[in-house]
């Protein structure tokens, strides 16, 4: 390794050399950088995953444009959107389609675990709306109080999912009624719900009488090929000219949900500060640790000084310092974190991993704010007089 | 003297410690002038000013009141880089060692080659192993610091200072913790370097066996220069 580096500085690597000359220390300062970067990763993870689950029901269907209620922040929330407005909708020469969306959710009791799975009433005949690879199996809701249930629902068993099939059913109890799941999907639970169901909206009505069939909580629309969803949205806006509805493109729904959620909601708040305070936490400790070193070293530094080394090279070894803390930090920092999440993701059901942009990011975050700390470190070199050897 | 014989000249040399009441003077006009090759011991009692005026010749300490000029540069207002530069042209030994703890012998030394700009890793490798040789130190090349004995970590810190071949070596008590015999081969080095490469030695010492050996006695008091022994006639 000194080697190595003395090639790469062009110079004796101090840095290194005064690194592994206190292994205690060094070891210290390794754990609490990889502490850090446990705690940037378990909250990134988190909040991609937020991220993955917000965006995860978007994915199964398929439209252009969706009309909502105004106050509708996220697919499962707002009021409702009167049906008439698709009508209207289906006016513009580019809109081709439309389906009502109805979202709300519904408990299972699964005995020992309560459930709450987030239920979409979908037009059954109207497979062009839906993910091809839900699509397929489609017909099956067209049967009153059919279901396709999610596979990767929290509280179902794996063993259990697997067995659903149009031959050998799974019957349940919801609102009242007894559903029957035909088939399966991959949904995953999220933050907002233990997983989805996937019903016609004629089924959903049964199971929410009070709701009409004249307002659904989303319209879904799909454009002729060529049209620019922006465009036609906006001329939509000025069609209809109802101030209680929001007419998105349905890539700016999905983006506008996503930031809602990770800026509006508490649960996006905390873990952007999770990230900030684990930043923060490995910034403090690299800082103390070459603080103490740069303290511990202060006479030999005042004999580079007098010597003729300047403040370049000082600033150079401190910095040399953070990178090595910040690289080799990170090695157990992501095998800890990719653990943690991992055990994590197998007791939650949430997408929970370590992207490999999560990775670099974190990675070249880590390299960076350590050689931050080296450089403020650095001020206590001011103190290392070298008249004072004498 | 020519210009050029002179490495080190003060004219005038004031120097305080200290602000307001506390301001107290510690050198007196001090007029020297210094050859260059020349091997030169300071004596003078404890608190007389030796040390004081070894860190404003090696551009240690700002200069207050008067002139030094150092290889031909003028210390007065210098900047920091003019200071860091001439510096390097210089050899300090301290009366402690300050050897860096995580480096070993061999990487110490090589610390004083490397400030020059010493990139060549296996030259430098073999004049950092000449000089500590020459100290007799070959069986402690890669020894740190904490596994060498007193004498031989001053040794080591005094290759340091000889390693890069320096045009002025100042040295403050650098034989205390040596032997006599190995003192009188450091002072006999030091001496070489000055007939061979003019290099110039200003020595802080209490030694009077390296008094016999010095071109020049300087006997300062009271931080004033009261005696200039010239020894070579």
């Amino acid at each position: 390794m000194s080697r190595l580096l003395t090639r790469l500085l062009g110079r004796l690597p101090i840095g290194w050399l005064q690194l592994v000359h206190q292994r205690g220390r060094f070891a210290a300062a390794l754990s609490g950088v990889a502490f850090a970067n446990v705690l940037v990763f378990v909250q990134l993870g988190l909040m991609s995953s937020m991220g993955v689950s917000t965006l995860r029901p978007y994915e199964f269907f398929q439209g252009d444009i969706l009309i909502s209620a105004a106050d509708a922040n996220t697919l499962v929330d707002g009021g409702n959107v009167a049906r008439q407005w698709m009508l209207q909708a289906l006016a513009d020469p580019d809109v081709l389609d439309g389906m009502g969306l109805f979202v709300a959710m519904v408990p299972w009791d699964r005995g020992e675990t309560d459930i709450s799975l987030t239920t979409f009433g979908i037009d059954p005949f109207r497979a062009d709306f839906i993910a091809p690879e839900i699509a397929a199996n489609i017909d099956v809701l067209q049967v009153q109080d059919a279901a396709m249930l999610d596979r990767l629902a929290r509280g179902l068993t794996r063993e259990e999912a697997a067995a659903i099939r149009l031959q050998t059913p799974l019957a349940f109890e919801t609102q009242g009624r007894t559903l029957t799941a035909y088939d399966t999907f991959a949904g995953g639970g999220g933050f907002g719900g233990d997983g989805y169901l996937l019903v016609s909206d004629q089924t959903f009505l049964s199971l929410f009488p009070s709701r009409s069939s004249g307002a659904p909580d989303h319209i879904l629309l799909r454009l002729r090929a060529g049209a620019q969803p922006d465009a036609v949205a906006d001329r939509l806006k000025g069609l209809i000219a109802d101030p209680t509805l929001r007419i998105r493109s349905y890539s700016d729904a999905m983006a506008e949900e996503l930031r809602f959620q990770q800026t509006q909601r508490p649960t996006g708040v905390i873990f952007g500060f999770g990230v900030l305070i684990g930043v923060l936490v490995g910034i403090v400790i690299v800082f103390q640790v070459l603080s103490a070193d740069v303290a511990d070293h202060l006479r030999e530094y005042a004999t580079f000084k007098a010597m003729g080394y300047g403040q370049g090279f000082f600033l150079g070894v401190v910095v040399e310092e953070a990178v090595i803390l910040g690289v080799l930090g990170f090695i157990p920092g992501v095998a800890v974190g990719w653990a943690v999440l991992t055990l994590m993701a197998a007791v939650t059901t949430l997408p929970l991993f370590i992207s490999f942009g999560m990775a670099v990011t974190v990675f070249l975050g880590t390299v960076f704010f350590s050689a931050v700390s080296g450089m403020i470190a650095t001020r206590r070199l001011a103190a290392a007089d070298p008249a004072a050897l004498f | 003297m020519t210009h050029e014989d002179v490495s080190i000249q003060a004219r005038a040399l004031n120097h305080w410690f200290g602000t307001g009441e506390a301001r107290k003077q510690a050198l007196f006009d001090i007029d020297l002038r210094i050859a260059r090759g020349s091997f030169i011991v300071m004596v003078g009692p404890s608190g007389s000013g030796k040390t004081t005026l070894l860190t404003l010749l090696g551009c240690l300490r700002e200069i207050e009141d008067g002139s030094v000029t150092l290889l031909g540069q003028e210390l007065r207002h210098a900047t920091t880089t003019q200071n860091v530069r001439l510096r390097r042209r210089l050899g300090f030994i301290f009366q402690a060692h300050n050897l860096h703890e995580s480096l070993t012998a061999r990487q110490n030394v090589l610390m004083g080659l490397q400030v020059k700009g010493h990139l060549d890793q296996a030259a430098s490798d073999k004049a950092a192993i000449h000089v500590l040789t020459l100290l007799g130190l070959s069986d402690r090349l890669d020894y740190l610091p904490a596994n060498l004995s007193g004498g031989q970590k001053q040794r080591v810190a005094v290759g340091r200072a000889l390693v890069g071949n320096p045009d002025v070596v100042l040295a403050d008590e650098p034989t205390a913790a040596l032997d006599w015999e190995t003192a009188a081969k450091v002072v006999d080095l030091l001496k070489q370097l000055g007939q061979a490469r003019g290099t110039t030695t200003l020595m802080v010492t209490h030694d009077n066996r390296i008094l016999d050996r010095a071109d020049r006695i300087l006997t300062l008091e009271d931080g004033r220069l009261v005696k200039d022994e010239d020894r070579r006639a």
